[in-house]
């Protein structure tokens, strides 16, 4: 009987019309991949990529020198010196953080009391010559001030769950 | 039931306890923690911080344990409901007006409130008012004052009052208002007075060179030794990436107590001096050039081989492992021309010179003396730790005399002063008559020879008329030796023995002389013009940290050595305890430890048994060479004494405080204390 089956559905041409019938279900079905970089996948508020050290709104830096997020991060990618600011103040003379030690954790900015080190949702970068992997302070307070309202934006949408 | 122990019940645990103790002492003793700010074991009991409330059964309220003296049957209760509740409600009221910043107080992450905050603080404030502002005050070089945080225990005020005699910051108004300042606009000005950074449990009062350079939490702890005086006052040095951030006391109770001098705490700044020898120089033809070690101690061995007369100077704060290698040096080259005495200036009875100059006592043992006589010495700049105890002698009833040309202060009751004339002259009048009394009196009495009688023209005189008062009264008599190392050099033999002494090496022309950490202008009082008669001889090679002036003049070549702070070794202190301590500092530079310079050398004159691979191994021959000397008394005699024409009073001899070697000079928060501003002739310090 399986035999006969078998001879009849070749010549119906049945497998081929079982995987068409596959191509005809994804045909109209909405596509999962995107065409990179053209198209992007939507982030997180969350999300944690590239770090930045921010100012208040009246130019002074946030950072203290504290030194919270040094001790706290379980890579050790943060070096951090500090001394008497021109004003008198706890600042930072070094604030070093090594991007290929760095697993992105987020430690350093829940550690943080001011809000200065943040992860901002940048993961795009890329270095081409070694020691490029070091974000200087003026890097970091670079990529602060260029991306402020993004930082600012992202801080008050996660605000509430605090 | 015997009279001595008072039985007494702690958390259900029976504590034999001696009468009069406190309880917070009982329960210290057998480790149920108590907590408290206020109390401290070597200050009074003030019992204001209320921190230590504990239940007592019987007594209606929760008792300050700090205040409260034991009695027989009490029974305590550290840890019961009501005693926290006490202690949170403690916390709850001083949490009030702390200013909460401890992500910028250098105090966080060693701070005594924060760590019982965790223990006894609530999560969330209740309170909602405004919180208490308090304006710093400027007290001085040395400590930095944020007043805001200051929780009123008052140790920094008891300090003043009981340790340094000498009251300095108060408190001044009431209630909430309470304010800790000094009396009027003033700086703290002490030779003791930063040890109120140690004791202030927050962070109002704190280091001030060191203000936010580093974290607690960051540093590594080495243990070291103060390269300053003849105590060697236990220090731990914080360090972090290889550089000292700040030195902080290491208790021992038979040396410094929990205190160090300001001295010792901030002389670390001079490591990072930009005074420092980054690199060996040589004089090429009049013209200073840098040169590689490998030539540098080239040139220095080939002048030391070829050289028929060689002098060797080391400074009395080298350590002993350096002292041995510069005597095994000495003895291959066949000179006997080495000295560490470089500040004495009378040589005449130095065959009398005991092997190991020494107190005369343990210093513990100072503060049981029943009297004592000081004769020239400036002892709270020269060994403020000395002094301390001399202090706590004469607080405890003990009869304290000084024999000096200059009167300095003390702050206790000073039984006779005698001063105003040259020290021989003083030694030889009558008005010494009732001190001798006082010592012929006392069980135990010590007649101690300062520096400033070391340094002194007539030293011979001195020291036989001091020794003639000693055997005279029964008198122990002690001395106390420049450097911190004194009794170490000499027990290693860095003495000329038949050779030629400090003061005569630069008189003669030599063909090659050594100096290990001397700053000739400053150091070197042995010989009058000691710059000048250096730069006569025929080829200097000076082994220093500092590079100056005075060294550029006097010296043919200079080898960069490390500091305190970058070498191991040994001081041995006046009372003869070998304190050892390692590197702690990266050197700066190009500067080696002086013990493999000196090794090296050894190696390249061609010396046998200069193979040595650490410190220990020069220690440990070292130790075997020196064996077992007792402290000897001088053997001297003073019969027929008369002052030599050098007796003069001895204003221009002292040493200030912030002025004694290389690393205090340029310790640039030192220079700026009143003490040394006074001393460089400023008016208004």
């Amino acid at each position: 009987m399986n035999r006969v089956i078998s001879y009849f559905k070749t010549f119906a041409l049945w497998e081929l019309l079982k995987g068409l019938k596959v191509t005809q279900t994804n045909w109209f079905r909405k596509s999962v991949t995107l065409e990179y970089p053209e198209e992007k996948t939507p982030q997180s508020h969350r999300f944690r990529g590239l770090h930045a050290l921010r100012r208040y709104p009246n130019g002074e830096e946030r950072c203290i020198a504290c030194k919270l997020c040094e001790a706290v991060c379980p890579a050790l990618a943060i070096t951090i010196e500090s001394d008497v600011g021109d004003d008198g103040t706890r600042r930072t003379t070094r604030y070093d953080i090594d991007l290929f030690k760095c697993i992105y954790c987020g430690f350093c900015e829940e550690a943080c009391p001011v809000d200065a080190i943040v992860e901002t949702r940048l993961h795009e970068y890329h270095m081409e010559e070694p020691g490029q992997n070091i974000m200087t302070k003026d890097k970091l307070l670079a990529v602060g001030d260029k991306y402020e309202a993004m930082i600012a934006a992202d801080k008050a949408a996660d605000a509430k769950y605090k | 039931m015997s009279d001595d122990v008072v039985n007494i019940e702690v958390d259900g645990k029976p504590v034999e306890a001696r009468p009069g103790q406190m309880v917070i002492e009982v329960t210290d003793t057998i480790g149920a923690y108590v907590p408290r700010f206020c109390y401290h074991e070597k200050l009074s009991i003030a019992a204001n911080c209320r921190m230590c409330l504990v239940d007592i059964e019987g007594a209606p309220k929760p008792i300050p344990a700090c205040a409260q003296p034991v009695s027989e049957g009490m029974k305590v209760f550290t840890r019961s409901p009501r005693a926290i509740s006490a202690q949170k409600a403690t916390m709850e009221f001083l949490l009030i007006n702390h200013p909460l910043d401890c992500p910028i107080c250098d105090q966080g992450g060693e701070c005594e409130l924060q760590d019982l905050a965790m223990g006894y603080g609530r999560d969330v404030s209740r309170y909602n008012d405004g919180k208490r502002v308090v304006k710093d005050k400027d007290i001085g070089p040395l400590v930095s004052t944020d007043m805001t945080r200051c929780i009123h225990c008052t140790r920094c005020v008891r300090f003043g009052e009981e340790i340094q005699g000498k009251p300095q910051l108060g408190t001044t108004l009431r209630g909430e208002n309470v304010e800790i300042s000094t009396y009027v606009e003033q700086n703290i000005d002490h030779e003791l007075s930063a040890n109120i950074i140690d004791l202030c449990p927050v962070g109002a009062l704190n280091n001030k060179p060191y203000r936010y350079s580093a974290r607690a939490w960051e540093m590594a702890q080495h243990a070291t030794i103060a390269p300053h005086d003849c105590v060697g006052s236990n220090l731990f040095a914080h360090v972090l990436r290889g550089t000292v951030k700040r030195i902080v006391p290491r208790v021992n109770e038979a040396i410094n107590e929990t205190w160090i001098p300001d001295r010792d705490r901030f002389s670390y700044q001079a490591i990072y001096s930009q005074d420092r020898l980054q690199k060996p120089q040589i004089r090429d033809k009049g013209e200073w050039r840098e040169l590689e070690w490998e030539d540098a101690l080239e040139s220095a061995a080939a002048a030391l081989r070829d050289a028929d007369e060689i002098g060797m100077l080391t400074s009395p704060s080298a350590t002993i492992e350096e002292g041995h290698l510069v005597r095994r040096l000495a003895e291959h080259l066949g000179t006997s021309n080495i000295d560490h005495r470089i500040e004495r200036r009378d040589f005449k009875d130095q065959s009398q010179d005991p092997a190991f100059p020494w107190l005369g006592c343990r210093i513990a043992e100072l503060e049981d003396q029943d009297a004592i006589l000081v004769i020239g010495s400036n002892i709270r700049d020269e060994a403020p730790i000395l002094a301390h105890r001399i202090r706590k002698a004469a607080l405890g009833g003990a009869s304290v005399s000084f024999v000096n040309s200059v009167e300095y202060e003390y702050f206790f009751d000073v039984d006779h002063y005698l001063a105003g004339a040259g020290l021989v002259e003083l030694l030889s009048s009558d008005g010494i008559e009732p001190v001798l009394e006082k010592l012929r009196q006392a069980d135990d009495a010590l007649v101690l020879l300062g520096n400033v009688a070391g340094r002194h023209g007539a030293f011979s005189s001195v020291r036989a008329l001091a020794a003639d008062i000693a055997r005279r009264t029964g008198a122990k008599l002690g001395t106390l030796s420049p450097g911190a190392n004194s009794a170490g050099l000499s027990q290693a033999g860095v003495l000329p023995g038949d050779g030629l002494h400090a003061g005569a090496m630069l008189d003669q022309a030599l063909d090659a002389v050594v100096l290990l950490n001397i700053e000739p202008d400053t150091d070197i009082h042995a010989a009058p013009d000691a710059v000048a008669r250096l730069a006569k001889q025929k080829f200097v090679i000076a082994m220093t940290p500092f590079v100056s002036d005075a060294l550029l003049e006097a010296a043919d070549l200079l080898l960069p050595v490390g500091t305190f702070a970058e070498t191991s070794g040994t001081f041995v202190n006046v009372e003869g305890t070998w304190q050892s301590f390692g590197g702690i500092a990266s050197p700066i530079g190009e500067s080696r430890p002086a013990w493999k310079v000196l090794r090296v050398l050894g190696n390249l004159v061609e010396a046998d048994g200069f193979d040595y691979v650490t410190s220990e191994d020069v220690l440990a021959e070292c130790r075997e060479a020196v064996g077992e000397i007792a402290p000897a008394e001088y053997a001297g005699s003073g019969s027929g004494v008369e002052a030599n024409g050098d007796d003069k009073p001895s204003e221009d001899i002292d040493t200030p405080l912030y002025s004694v070697d290389a690393l205090v000079r340029r310790a640039t928060a030192l220079q700026r204390t009143p003490a040394a501003r006074r001393a460089a002739g400023e008016e208004d310090a």
